[in-house]
């Protein structure tokens, strides 16, 4: 029996945007045939601009040489910025978490990305992600402290007991943010580990 | 009556993939299930109330809903266990991820194996108390090579059948055990083993932990016994425990720092 032709040929423009499309992270193939169909009906004007921004934006936006974020300047307009604390960097797992940090706007201070963190069972270790870049930035003595703010989970805390031993040594006050109940939960549900940190990380009220 | 769409096990979650925006599946080792995964809504954002009994190395009670694929999904967790010194110690959570890395890849799925379960279950437990940490993790590995039915043959020469003399044997990854330093010159790949190493790895295979930990092992013939096994592993499994290679890592950086 000879194989069903598709309906749309992958070599067509439908068909290989369709491809394209589902090739992206939580996009099937049925999402990627909507979006596709949804641009076939919008204006020119429309699609051309997503063209656009899908084509500067590998172009345009490249790492910052001081703190690994994504950026279209370098240094970073965080970087740049005469206001902040450089004596403070905080460190992330992710260019998104600096946005997370950002819209609190309590912190001063300047960031460095890791772009990951360190899991032994996937294979990626103190190599793999950007420590190296953050160890260069101590040579100066600008920095006092560092912030270790990579997530609660086991990859996030092996990485932060990790960076916690290599600059120990270099005279640099290292903290780690807080790690107990998140605002809005009930008590009841929280987990051993959660309630362990919270109840030794508890401050005056 | 319960709803028999549900069910609960106790389990040990050995490892977590991540799955779209904020889902999460994971595999579990489990008493009387074996290897399981399951399927976690949501558990990435900071209201779930799961994530905290369903991270890397808990041992959990988890409830499962059965679907209509072929992963279940979570719908309830309470921690039995946290292993809560290993979570606090770099070491020691590299340790317990070699740990369930070892048993995620020497397992398949749906296949209840209960000895292996408690093996886990003790080492993680042994990681967080007993002074030989070394030698709980050796123990472990010998004893997870028998209970997968790979028993490293230690008596006599897996060539020649022949009782080994007390002197340094060397270990062949292909034939599965010791063979004599006659036989050796025919064997490709093989790691010489020192006697005391095969009175080390002969005890830790054949009594119980409590019995084991009346031997000294230090760092070089825990590294040398660890050197061997772990040839024996890549050789098994055809490909390289990662987490190893992260443990290695380690241990040369500690050997920076103490001298």
């Amino acid at each position: 029996m000879s194989k069903q032709e598709p309906i749309i040929p992958a070599t067509d423009a439908i068909g290989k945007l369709v491809q394209e499309f589902s090739k992206l992270p939580g996009i099937g193939p049925k999402s990627a045939q909507r979006i596709v169909f949804y641009l076939l009906r919008s204006t020119e004007d429309k699609t051309s601009t997503l063209a656009e921004a899908l084509a500067s934006l590998k172009q345009r936006v490249n790492l910052c040489s001081v703190c690994c974020n994504v950026t279209e300047s370098d240094p970073c307009p965080i970087c740049r910025n005469s206001q902040r604390d450089t004596t403070l960097v905080c460190i992330v797992e992710q260019p998104q978490d600096i946005l997370a940090l950002e819209h609190t706007g309590a912190y001063k201070g300047l960031y460095h990305v890791l772009h990951g963190a360190i899991s032994p069972t996937e294979g990626i270790g103190a190599d793999n992600i950007r420590i190296r870049e953050l160890l260069d930035r101590f040579q100066n003595g600008t920095v006092k402290e560092v912030i270790l703010a990579t997530n609660t989970n086991m990859e996030g805390e092996q990485t932060a007991m990790y960076l916690s031993r290599v600059i120990a040594p270099l005279n640099i006050k290292v903290t780690r943010l807080a790690r107990g109940l998140p605002f809005g939960t009930e008590l009841e549900y929280a987990d051993d580990v959660t309630l362990t940190r919270a109840l030794e990380g508890r401050s005056e009220f | 009556m319960p709803d028999p769409r549900e069910y609960q096990t106790e389990a040990i979650v050995i490892k977590k993939t991540k799955l779209g925006e904020a889902d999460s599946i994971l595999t579990f080792f489990t008493p009387h299930l074996g290897k399981i995964q399951g399927f976690a809504r949501s558990l990435r954002k900071p209201k779930s109330k799961m994530a905290g009994h369903l991270e890397l190395l808990t041992h959990s009670a988890v409830s499962f809903s059965k679907g209509r694929g072929n992963i279940d999904t979570i719908v309830g967790a309470q921690t039995i266990n946290a292993f809560l010194p290993v979570r606090n110690d770099l070491w020691l959570t590299s340790c317990g991820l070699y740990v369930s890395e070892l048993v995620h890849q020497f397992t398949a799925e749906h296949q209840a194996h209960y000895e292996l379960f408690q093996l886990l279950q003790e080492t993680l437990e042994r990681l967080t108390q007993e002074d030989n940490k070394e030698l709980a993790l050796r123990y472990f590995e010998v004893n997870l090579l028998e209970s997968v039915g790979y028993r490293p043959q230690l008596k006599e020469c897996v060539t020649c059948h022949k009782q080994l003399e007390p002197t340094t044997n060397y270990f062949s990854p292909a034939g599965g055990g010791l063979v004599c330093p006659d036989c050796n010159l025919n064997q490709p790949f093989t790691y010489p083993l020192s006697l005391n190493a095969q009175k080390v790895l002969k005890l830790i295979q054949n009594e119980a932990f409590a019995a084991a930990t009346r031997v000294k092992i230090d760092g070089e013939l825990s590294r040398e016994i660890d050197t061997v096994v772990n040839g024996y592993f890549k050789y098994l499994l055809e490909i390289e425990i990662r987490s190893a290679a992260w443990l290695d890592t380690l241990r040369e950086q500690r050997m920076q720092f103490k001298s």
